[in-house]
């Protein structure tokens, strides 16, 4: 356990080296710099202002010199400041981090939950009502835009039915603390996470009725039966174990494809989240603000991989940490 | 054989047919096979892949897999007609009055289950003990089966234990509830040579000491010669022969039974006569189920067919020990 720890933290040191090096050479790719964007918005580009600019912010700098001062920048946790919104960029990720972590784990655990056990369900009832219902349910959700999803669910639930907020993550008017105050942003959060779990509840839904159908084809599942044992516990004991291994691989592939989701989700939904600030950056060419958040969603989606290898090894017995 | 066999059957197979639908219809896979065994007594069901052994197998408990499904004839168990049981009855009899090793002890036991949890668990399916008594109990089997140090056995996963050992869970497995009757699917096929032995060894000492009743089947006749008492030998998906073991080795009355025991190769022959002594095959292939020809399954590769064989299907009769169904039974042995 402890080598496995140790091996994958030097594994994490080189993967975020590398991210570090992509995410910076990939913006400074694009034509442009946050010189000239903040040039363009103030009306007055004169040569000699956009030389300050860039004097003042170090983009005069060659590039190596810019890469190596990031570098060297991360390493004290210090993501450097974001020009655009006057605020170290540490600090606005912290102030966001903990919206978008909630939005993400509330609908993956949904999706899982949700999706695992109608893929359940669908298996135990293969080729009746219950499993063709499910299987077109899960690809009507599939096959549904998320932005889409989350508009009608705003007019049917908020607009409608009036029993959800429209956005937000809190009641504005209210001045809430205490259980009262969770209470509130539980209700703001049914929507997006709905919202964003849709899609994947329907990918573990098919995933699950899958791999419980082939793992119903197993020997060991005909040696269960030959021994007399009852379908039921044959399906939440031998079957359910085996087919929760290719869930969890997916999971681990698919957090970090769930943070991109966010964006759409967190837009539709005004839920002030990374993903929100991260398109605004991209926008705003905010450069410093930009690679913070995708170095820390790096970090995210690492760490997480970890806690899913280790997961696994929970799950596998075949599996050894060393 | 002199060992204590009972008269009375304790599984009776009688006119058994199985089939398998498809949008063609329905192509039989085993006909009317009829056979028994008494307790303590093993009997072989010996035949090429596809002739419908382990079908036959499967169908013993109920576990034919779709689209294959019994279409005839009656399994008694101690008097029981199996067959006539709705599932949940059926099940109560799976691995207490009669269990099933299989032929690949590597996939036949499940990866994420400790060895003892999947041994228990054929304990406590069937009776209310508590799981200490269960658990006692495993470690006694897994020491019956002659498993080293069971106490940490217990324990381990599937993937740690030999191919072997692993087939000696599935044993002990097997012989939780105490059964009646074991069927034993080709247990050995996946095994080395010298393992063979070891688990063949520890099936007889069982049926001797516990006096189960053994159905084994196997595409091997030499392998189980030594411990069987009696050998169906199955031809698509029919009984072609059915005699005493002794008997068999010594004059097979069956063209095909003469063919499989002229392809066992004979410890000893070789180095002399290397050339003389290359060993016997049968000519051809067994026949596709949907091209079965209308007389006897064996005449397009059989030495002895003539135009009788070509038409109508031998019906089995009366031959010593046993039983042969072939117009030729007997006429001569050279081949």
């Amino acid at each position: 356990m402890l080598t496995y720890l140790r091996r994958s933290a030097a594994q994490v040191v080189f993967v975020l080296l590398g991210i570090a090096l992509i995410n910076f050479f990939l913006l400074h790719l694009a034509p442009g710099d946050a010189a000239q964007v903040l040039a363009g918005e103030s009306g007055a580009a004169t040569p000699e202002y956009m030389e300050a600019l860039r004097r003042q912010f170090g983009l005069d700098q060659p590039l190596h010199v810019q890469f190596l001062r990031y570098l060297g920048n991360l390493v004290t946790f210090d993501l450097g400041y974001s020009f655009r919104q006057s605020l170290p960029v540490s600090e606005l990720i912290l102030q966001r981090l903990p919206a978008t972590l909630l939005l993400m784990g509330t609908a993956i655990g949904f999706a899982l939950v949700a999706g695992c056990s109608l893929g359940f369900l669908a298996a135990r009832r293969a080729g009746k009502l219950t499993d063709t219902v499910i299987s077109i349910v899960a690809l009507l959700f599939y096959a549904t835009p998320v932005f889409w999803v989350g508009i009608m669910l705003i007019v049917v639930f908020s607009v409608i039915l009036d029993w959800l907020p429209v956005g937000g993550m809190t009641s504005v008017e209210a001045n809430l603390s205490g259980l009262a105050l969770v209470g509130d942003v539980a209700l703001h959060l049914v929507l997006p996470a709905v919202t964003l779990g849709l899609f994947y509840l329907a990918i573990y839904a098919r995933l699950m009725r899958a791999a419980m159908l082939e793992v119903y084809g197993q020997d060991f599942v005909r040696t269960a039966r030959a021994k007399g044992v009852r379908p039921r516990r044959i399906a939440w004991r031998h079957v359910l174990r085996n087919a929760l291994l290719p869930i969890v691989t997916t999971l681990g592939v698919q957090l970090g494809s769930i943070l991109g989701g966010a964006v759409l989700v967190e837009t539709v939904f005004s839920w002030p989240g990374l993903g929100r600030l991260a398109f605004a950056a991209l926008f705003q060419r905010d450069l410093n603000l930009l690679l913070g958040i995708l170095f820390c969603s790096s970090v995210v989606v690492v760490l997480v991989n970890i806690a899913v290898d280790l997961v696994y090894t929970l799950l596998d017995p075949r599996i050894e940490l060393n | 054989m002199s060992d204590p066999v009972s008269s009375e059957p304790v599984l009776a197979v009688d006119g058994l047919s199985i089939g398998f639908q498809t949008r063609r219809g329905l192509l039989p896979a085993v006909r009317e096979l009829s056979f028994s065994v008494r307790s303590g007594e093993m009997l072989a069901i010996v035949g090429e892949s596809g002739c419908g052994k382990s079908l036959t197998a499967l169908a013993l408990l109920g576990l034919v897999p779709p689209p294959g499904r019994v279409t005839g004839g009656t399994v008694r168990l101690e008097g029981r007609d199996l067959l006539a049981l709705d599932e949940a009855a059926l099940r109560r009899v799976r691995g207490a009055r009669m269990s099933m090793i299989f032929q690949e002890p590597m996939t036949a036991l499940n990866p994420v289950l400790t060895v003892g949890e999947q041994i228990m668990e054929a304990i406590l399916e069937h009776e209310a003990v508590s799981r200490k008594a269960a658990r006692e109990r495993t470690l006694a089997l897994l020491e019956r089966v002659r498993i080293p140090d069971p106490e940490r056995r217990f324990a381990e996963y599937p993937h740690r234990l030999s191919g072997g050992m692993r087939q000696r869970v599935m044993i002990a497995m097997a012989l939780a509830g105490a059964p009646a009757v074991l069927v034993a699917d080709e247990p050995t096929t996946a095994l080395d040579v010298t393992i063979q032995a070891q688990i063949l060894g520890l099936i007889d000492e069982l049926r001797r000491e516990q006096g189960t009743a053994v159905v084994f089947i196997t595409h091997d006749l030499g392998v189980v010669s030594r411990y069987v008492d009696r050998v169906l030998v199955m031809y698509a998906g029919r009984k072609v022969e059915e005699r005493d073991t002794r008997d068999l080795f010594a004059g097979p009355l069956h063209p095909y039974t003469r063919g499989l025991i002229a392809a066992q190769p004979r410890a000893g022959a070789g180095a002399a006569g290397a050339e003389r002594e290359r060993l016997a095959e049968i000519p051809g292939t067994v026949p596709a189920l949907a091209a079965m020809p209308p007389g006897c399954a064996f005449a397009p590769r059989c030495p002895l067919a003539d135009a009788r064989c070509v038409q109508a299907v031998p019906p089995p009769r009366r031959a010593g020990s046993g039983l042969v169904a072939c117009h030729h039974a007997g006429e001569t042995h050279a081949l």
